[in-house]
């Protein structure tokens, strides 16, 4: 990333500086998972920063069951017109034909997701052949550096989505700070024992642990249902924080939206939290994480 | 004399990007978020992020008319990208409701060179900058349609205006926070050291 240009060459697009700096600018900030233009419209009015196009939230698709895949371009393109912010949308993990087509359809960005069910066990798609960036998730260190490694330009938390329960996104936020103060500690010897045991390159170990944080933006993802929830993402080191199910399965979408977003950007200030919690109506129902099937856990899904 | 103290707003943003440039150009950098924190800053740095995000929380939070009434006055501001949008006077597709601080004479149209997949990077010559051009990071990036006669278009791009001075305000379409090159961030330090030496006369 430290190229330099010349005044003579043309622009370039699809750089790693572009991709990763357009997650820089999302920084502090709400994604919230949208249905329909109407929603769009709403979550762009209280304050989000982009938008997650599907055509079910989280929770439905688990209420749902069967397999989960790209949506309808047509539902993407709705949403596109229908707000100024940037709009993300999802396939699935290994599917670099839907990946090709949201690219094709000009999202700003694709999130390889593991809330749709995969379609190779084993490969994650080539992030670094797409112009347009990626955002993959990670329940640890080394999955959060592998992804890196195949190009995502942006990482967030697995917590388990469509539940309203924020105890695995915590679990993941904990894990890859913890793991990133203990590389901070080793010297040059032991960080290629820590890649062996990461899985991870060695090249990105070693930045990491010179940097103290990844090399990409960070965002909590998966449970978060209340203002207090995004707070607590942030004052773990969440850089920004995804919404799922937690705005519209709730009594009052437009106003817990707005809540979230102030929440947010005063992660550390308990009384304007306490202010922006009051009155919100009723939050989504919510599921216990220890009840849940492994089979049914989407954290275990990515590799 | 005491230490330059530059401001960055910091609702939502690349905030740490601009804390780090400033720092290396040698002003004491904090974020701003509450009208009375806005009170003891030399300048101010309005960052890349999300316009329509910004200007909600800065209505939302009380931050808008006292930061109207500082630009006002003279206090140096630099706005990256979101922050050339909210410098601007007037938008030519603004969201509605959308407003913006102002103190630049001059017509922004958002999302101008595209969405992401048409962000880019090029070497842009920016007036008052020495030592060559200046690495330029397009993210969604806005342009100048149209100046005022108080505005002086220091840098183009494609035949396009993409950063604009006027008086103590300065604005790019560009993140020179996300390169390692901080000479635009230096040429905002000494804005803000003039205006504090003039202040202090």
């Amino acid at each position: 990333m430290s190229s330099t240009l010349s005044e003579n060459q043309a622009p370039e697009t699809g750089t790693a500086r572009v991709k990763r700096g357009m997650a820089e600018q999302l920084k502090g900030g709400v994604i919230m998972d949208v249905v329909t233009p109407e929603q769009a419209k709403i979550a762009e009015d209280a304050g989000a920063v982009a938008v997650m196009a599907l055509e079910r939230v989280p929770a439905d698709i688990r209420k749902d069951g069967g397999v989960a895949r790209m949506s309808d371009p047509d539902m993407i393109e709705g949403i596109i017109e229908a707000v100024s912010i940037p709009v993300m949308a999802k396939s699935r993990i290994g599917h670099f034909v839907e990946a090709q087509v949201l690219q094709s359809l000009g999202v700003d960005y694709i999130d390889e997701s593991e809330v749709l069910t995969p379609a190779d066990e084993v490969n994650h798609s080539d992030k670094w052949s797409f112009t347009t960036p990626f955002v993959c998730g990670a329940t640890n260190l080394g999955e959060a550096l592998r992804r890196i490694a195949e190009g995502a330009a942006m990482i967030r938390s697995k917590g388990e989505a469509g539940t309203g329960n924020v105890v695995e996104a915590v679990r993941h936020l904990r894990q890859i700070k913890n793991e990133i103060a203990r590389l901070r500690g080793f010297d040059n010897h032991e960080l290629y024992a820590a890649a062996k045991e990461l899985r991870a390159p060695y090249e990105l170990v070693k930045e990491v642990a010179g940097l103290g944080r990844l090399p990409v933006v960070l965002f909590s993802a998966g449970g978060v249902a209340t203002p207090a929830d995004a707070a607590l993402m942030r004052q773990l080191g969440a850089e920004g924080v995804f919404v799922g199910s937690g705005i519209f399965k709730s009594g009052d979408p437009a106003k817990r939206a707005a809540a979230i977003v102030k929440a947010t950007t005063f992660y550390d200030d308990p009384k304007i939290i306490a202010d922006a919690s009051r009155n919100l109506g009723e939050a989504m129902v919510g599921i216990n994480c220890d009840t849940l099937p492994e089979t049914e856990r989407y954290a275990n899904r990515g590799w | 004399m005491s230490d330059l103290v530059i401001g960055v707003l910091a609702l939502q943003g690349d905030v740490r990007e601009h804390l780090v440039a400033l720092a290396a150009a040698g002003a004491v950098a904090r974020p701003v978020r509450r009208p009375e924190e806005l009170a003891g800053v030399d300048g101010l740095v309005l960052p890349g992020g999300e316009s329509t995000t910004i200007s909600k929380l800065a209505v939302l939070f009380g931050l808008m008319e006292p930061l109207r009434a500082r630009v006002r006055t003279g206090l140096p501001v630099y706005g990256t990208c979101a922050g050339m949008i909210l410098l601007a006077d007037k938008l030519l597709d603004p969201r509605s409701g959308q407003e913006t601080v102002g103190g630049i004479d001059m017509i922004v149209r958002r999302n101008a060179f595209g969405r992401q997949n048409e962000s880019f990077e090029a070497a842009v010559d920016v007036g008052g900058v020495g030592g060559g051009p200046v690495h330029g990071v397009f993210i969604r990036a806005p342009w100048v349609e149209s100046v005022g006669a108080g505005a002086e278009v220091i840098a183009e791009h494609d035949g396009h205006i993409v950063a604009v001075r006027q008086g103590n305000a300065l604005a790019t379409a560009f993140h020179p926070e996300l390169t390692g090159d901080h000479r635009v961030h230096g040429l905002f330090a000494d804005m803000a050291r003039g205006y504090r030496t003039a202040g202090s006369l």
